[in-house]
């Protein structure tokens, strides 16, 4: 919203200062995005009239412009716009002028013939968005004048402002003005002039059938207008307020409203059917041609004024037909000033994607009772343009029974002092909330506070404590710290989730963070289940799948550093997977997941290992329960009873194949949300032996179907208590084994009250091969 | 006897000087003052003398030779340990610039990196930290934090609508506020909480903008909460985050959530405003739809984006690159 500083200054006796305005605007609420000058002019252009033009044989982009600006001289200028005919009148940089842009103009030539400067466009002078051509001025243009002041340009200081979805009344320089009144402590004067009535009656009916949606509609028939050109100060107003000139009726129209902030809509009488409106809501499939040429298809939601034959001629609240439009020749006018009720018009506004200036005041509720005054601001601001001005008795003011009521809300000191940590009477606040048009009576203890109709956002007390601060200002409150009784800190989850994040970067790790959302094709890429929870309203189309797997974005992501010539990166990821669940809400949970690429399985078994041994996890590695999508036989479930608590092993070479991945993939993915609430166990002391140790080792053919955990496990039980250390060091696959492998197993025994014996030591040795011959492996 | 003596205590002394190795040294050790040595051998005929002066004074003399014998060989033993020591540590010389990229230590997401550093400000703030659901029903994300199905304010969070359950039910949560709810609905107050998490707006993104980013959130309620010790809450955070030469202000703002409402900005030591998050006092209607009574416990809550932490810490250009995975974005940090 562009806040007009001379505007804002002829309603409040504003001090002339745009820093002290635009910090209080921020101060109060109404937070100021920029402060830009508008219908400032660009120093060296002047007027011209265009004398001849000629081509160039060769300079077939850029024709020759002779201009006269009455210094007796004809100038020389090459232009790339071929807009201009002899006579007309442009804006001409002369050389040394420099541009809004930055360039300075100089004398150029082309094939050798110099260029006194250039001819502009209205963008290039700041003067709106045509960029097709030369700006061709008023025919009555004297020349050799600065085109500003030939344009009658007036500088305006305008500050964009961010309107708040509470402050409706903040679309209006009237409502910014008051509450900058209201702040600078100056007063406020609200442009309320006397309607004077003076024509005979003449009405235009008015029939309010969805009277819910419309609570009042006014309508006054206005003659003796002529169309002519607004006045300069308007002119520049509006453009300060980004809206173009059109004639004197539509311009008034826009004024008022962004004055008043009340829409109103001009219709030409003479082509309104019937005389008279209706205001009904539209059929299904109805359509209407608004103003902007479009054809809209309308439902019964959308709310339509129509003429008295029933025909639509306007969508209320958003914008007008091209039927009644406002012509050269009209001479009468049904001026429309109304109040709709703000979520209808906001649908209607959402479903049709149709934004306005009206539609925007609209949706956000105006002031239901401001009608009256916006009328006589409308008619006085017409009489300067047309002296013959005629307004007929007979307007008609329909209601119905949904019109706003004044809101009047008890607010209690006391609240108000306990939640804004600083003490306020009863008349702090009336002298605070008064000026910005609420009314204070006393109510016993309380403040019997009426609302201003223009602002009904406010209801409960607490929407007046905020006006109170607001206008008390939150930096004059204070500052305290509320003495909190609990200790901070990480939950034990949070703790335990931070430790393995720290294990996972001590092995080297970099944690990756995908996007959550997949396709179709993620997952059958992945070889994941096809059943997923989907977005309604993807971003990009088909991105529309909610992850059920951190898998398929950390392939993409080695994928992508593969491509870019980094083998062998290592990621993790630590993030929420979604899977489908009959629940109120998806079966979401917290995911770990580690890819290794150029690393076969086992390097994933380690990671588990590791991550298990400091989290105290434990889970059984199930190799005959391979989920799709991993190497059918280099993976395995962690099964902790019936449930799966993750998978380890390597990426399927088809779902590599598909990512276009050459390199092996180990993976670890673990269902976080269940292992963190595992509590580790603390350690306990084991005292150390004062004795020497002595080594076993054992090397086993063992079969393939026997697995390694077997064999040590059963080692572990021969070796008995005198095992202080077993590990497996060496695996032999001979290619003439057959279905079998060596295994080679180092013991370390210790006793803690003796030296052990060489006849100790073979005991043990004996039992270990006795236990894993029966297991089926064969000492080599 | 004697003179006998002196030419073997000569002889030794002489080949103890001429030895040059460590293992000569060994080797002179057992030929010297072994048992076969020279001066070993006299000592076994010893017995052969006659008077026990003779006697005497050649075991003496033996004695004092072996002594002298043996000092002399330590002494060189040392001298040559010492120089072999020096040739090997020459020998061992490395140039400790010659340096292998070795595989290090894996690098936290920058997010991460600032997700933790916010988390430890806060919690020697005294806080705590509560988690929730990234899809979160309708009913949390916006009816409870006072944004009824037609509220206005919901046109300001584009949201993704999820497909599960009733049409419209679900979302991808457009805040983190809905945990302040689970929060208020699962922890007696009084409630010092941070909730930071994932975030999700269907916007397109562009070098400031994400659809999917990362919110930090707190929440404060107890009794006699005011508008004043959320700026002073603001406050001690910005000091404590940033510097002690950063300050902060409010400025009134809008959210549904709050009355009354607030922007707050930073100023750095510089005298530059940077404007961080939205804040305010808990919306009756939000305490209630958490199951609080209003006139009893009152609150305040504040967020700010966690992403614009990391981006504005280490400078990045535009925040898509975090989330590309490229092993040299993250490979920096």
């Amino acid at each position: 919203m562009k806040v007009v500083h001379s505007w804002i200054r002829d309603l409040a006796a504003l001090p002339d200062d745009v820093e002290a305005i635009s910090f209080t605007l921020s101060d109060i609420g109404l937070a100021v995005e920029s402060v830009d000058k508008v219908g400032a002019t660009v120093a060296g252009v002047i007027t011209a009239r265009v004398i001849k033009t000629e081509r160039h044989p060769d300079a077939a982009k850029v024709h020759r412009v002779f201009l006269d600006n009455g210094d007796g001289t004809e100038h020389h200028v090459w232009c790339g716009a071929f807009n201009m005919q002899p006579g007309d009148i442009i804006p001409w940089a002369t050389p040394g002028t420099v541009m809004p842009d930055g360039r300075l103009i100089e004398t150029k030539p082309i094939v050798g013939i110099p260029s006194e400067g250039m001819c502009c466009s209205a963008r290039e002078l700041g003067l709106g968005d045509d960029h097709g051509g030369i700006f061709i001025m008023d025919p009555s243009t004297p020349i050799g004048v600065p085109y500003g002041q030939a344009l009658g340009l007036v500088e305006e200081i305008v500050y964009d402002i961010d309107v708040l979805r509470n402050r409706p009344d903040a679309y209006g320089q009237v409502g910014v003005a008051r509450d900058l009144a209201a702040r600078f402590n100056v007063p406020f004067t609200l442009n309320n002039p006397t309607l004077v009535v003076s024509g005979p009656s003449k009405s235009a009916s008015v029939d309010i059938v969805a009277g819910d949606r419309c609570a009042r509609f006014t309508t006054i028939i206005i003659s003796g207008i002529r169309i002519a050109p607004s006045p300069d100060w308007m002119v520049s107003r509006l453009a300060a307020s980004g809206m173009r000139s059109i004639n004197n009726v539509v311009d008034v129209s826009n004024y008022v409203m962004l004055e008043t902030n009340q829409p109103n809509h001009a219709y030409d009488f003479a082509t309104l059917g019937g005389g008279g409106f209706k205001i009904r809501l539209a059929a299904d499939g109805e359509t209407m041609i608004t103003l902007d040429g479009v054809e809209r298809a309308l439902t019964t939601d959308d709310l339509l004024i129509c003429d008295a034959n029933d025909r639509p001629i306007g969508i209320a609240g958003i914008m007008g037909g091209q039927n009644t439009e406002i012509s050269d020749s009209t001479n009468t006018i049904a001026l429309e000033t109304a109040w709709f009720e703000p979520v209808g018009i906001m649908q209607s506004v959402a479903r049709l994607n149709l934004h306005t200036e009206a539609s925007a005041r609209n949706e956000r509720g105006m002031d239901p009772f401001g009608i009256d005054q916006s009328i006589a601001r409308f008619v006085e601001l017409l009489c300067l343009t047309c002296p013959d001005l005629v307004v007929h008795e007979g307007m008609v003011d329909a209601r119905s029974s949904s019109i706003p009521t004044p809101t009047v809300i008890a607010v209690r000191p006391t609240s108000v002092s306990a939640l804004l940590g600083a003490s306020f009477t009863a008349e702090q606040i009336r002298s605070l909330i008064e000026p910005i048009g609420f009314g204070c009576a006393t109510s016993g203890e309380s403040l019997a506070v009426t609302v201003p109709s223009w602002r009904p956002d406010c209801t409960l007390e607490i929407d007046i404590v905020e006006e109170v601060a607001r206008h008390f200002g939150y930096d004059k409150l204070g500052k305290t710290v509320p003495k909190s009784t609990q200790p901070g800190g990480l939950s034990v989850v949070q703790q335990r989730r931070r430790r393995v994040r720290e294990i996972l970067l001590g092995l080297g790790f970099n944690e990756a963070m995908p996007h959550p959302f997949l396709t179709d094709g993620d997952l059958q890429n992945s070889g994941l289940p096809g059943e997923a929870v989907r977005l309604m309203n993807p971003l990009v189309v088909g991105d529309d799948v909610l992850r059920t797997s951190l898998r398929p974005g950390l392939l993409k992501a080695i994928a992508f550093n593969e491509s870019h010539r980094r083998s062998g990166v290592s990621f993790f990821e630590v993030g929420h997977v979604y899977p489908t669940s009959t629940d109120v809400l998806p079966a979401e949970y917290e995911s770990l997941g580690v890819v290794i690429a150029g690393a076969e399985a086992p390097q994933a078994v380690s990671v588990w290992r590791e991550l298990a041994g400091s989290m105290g996890w434990g889970a059984r590695l199930d190799q005959s329960n391979v989920p799709a999508g991993l190497h059918p036989t280099r993976s395995a479930t962690l099964s902790v009873g019936k449930d799966a608590v993750g998978f380890v092993g390597e990426i399927h070479p088809d779902v590599l194949d598909a990512y276009g991945i050459t390199q092996r993939v180990a993976v670890l993915e673990l269902n976080l949300s269940r292992l963190l609430e595992v509590e580790p166990k603390v350690s306990q002391w084991k005292a150390t032996s004062r004795y020497p140790s002595s080594d076993i080792d054992l090397a086993f053919t063992v079969p393939t179907s026997v697995t390694a955990e077997k064999i040590e496990k059963s080692l572990r039980q021969s070796a008995g208590a005198l095992l202080v250390d077993l590990a497996l060091f060496d695996v032999y696959r001979s290619k003439d084994a057959g279905d079998s492998r060596s295994l080679a197993f180092r013991l370390r025994l210790q006793a803690h009250d003796r030296t052990l014996t060489d006849a100790d030591v073979a005991a043990v040795r004996d039992k270990c091969i006795a236990g894993a011959n029966k297991l089926g492996a064969q000492l080599r | 006897m004697i003179s006998e003596i002196t030419s073997a205590r000569t002889a030794a002394e002489q080949s103890i000087a001429a030895a040059s190795t460590l293992d000569e040294i060994r080797i002179l050790d057992t030929d010297l003052l072994g048992k076969k040595s020279p001066l070993a051998l006299l000592k076994t005929g010893l017995g052969k003398l006659i008077t026990v002066d003779e006697k005497k004074a050649a075991g003496q003399a033996l004695n004092e030779a072996m002594l002298a014998v043996e000092k002399v060989l330590n002494a060189r033993r040392v001298l040559l340990s010492r120089a072999e020591r020096e040739v090997q540590l020459a020998a061992e010389a490395l140039d400790l610039t010659e340096h292998f990229n070795a595989p290090g230590r894996g690098k936290a997401h920058i997010v991460t990196q600032a997700w933790q550093r916010l988390e430890d400000v806060f919690v020697g703030l005294g806080f705590q930290v509560a988690e929730g659901p990234e899809v979160e029903t309708d009913w949390y994300n916006f009816e409870a934090l006072n944004m009824p199905p037609s509220h206005p304010a919901r046109s300001m969070h584009d949201t993704f609508y999820v497909d599960h359950g009733q049409p419209g039910s679900t979302v991808l949560r457009t805040h983190t506020s809905p945990v302040q709810i689970r929060v208020m609905q699962n922890v007696a107050p009084p409630i010092y909480m941070i909730m930071p998490g994932r975030v999700f707006r269907n916007e397109t993104t562009d070098a400031t903008h994400l659809a999917v980013f990362h919110q930090i959130e707190g929440l404060v309620i107890d009794r006699g909460i005011t508008l004043t010790d959320l700026a002073g809450t603001i406050e001690a955070f910005t000091q404590a985050f940033f510097g002690p030469g950063f300050t902060s202000r409010l400025r009134p703002s809008y959210f549904p959530f709050t009355e009354p409402s607030a922007e707050f900005d930073i100023r750095t030591p510089k005298g530059d405003w940077l404007e961080l998050g939205g804040c305010g006092m808990v919306h009756p209607n939000v305490l209630r739809a958490g199951g609080l009574d209003p006139e009893e416990w009152s609150g305040f809550a504040f967020g700010f984006g966690i992403d614009r932490m990391a981006k504005e810490r280490h400078g990045v250009g535009d925040v898509r690159e975090m989330y590309t995975n490229d092993i040299r974005f993250i490979e920096q940090f």
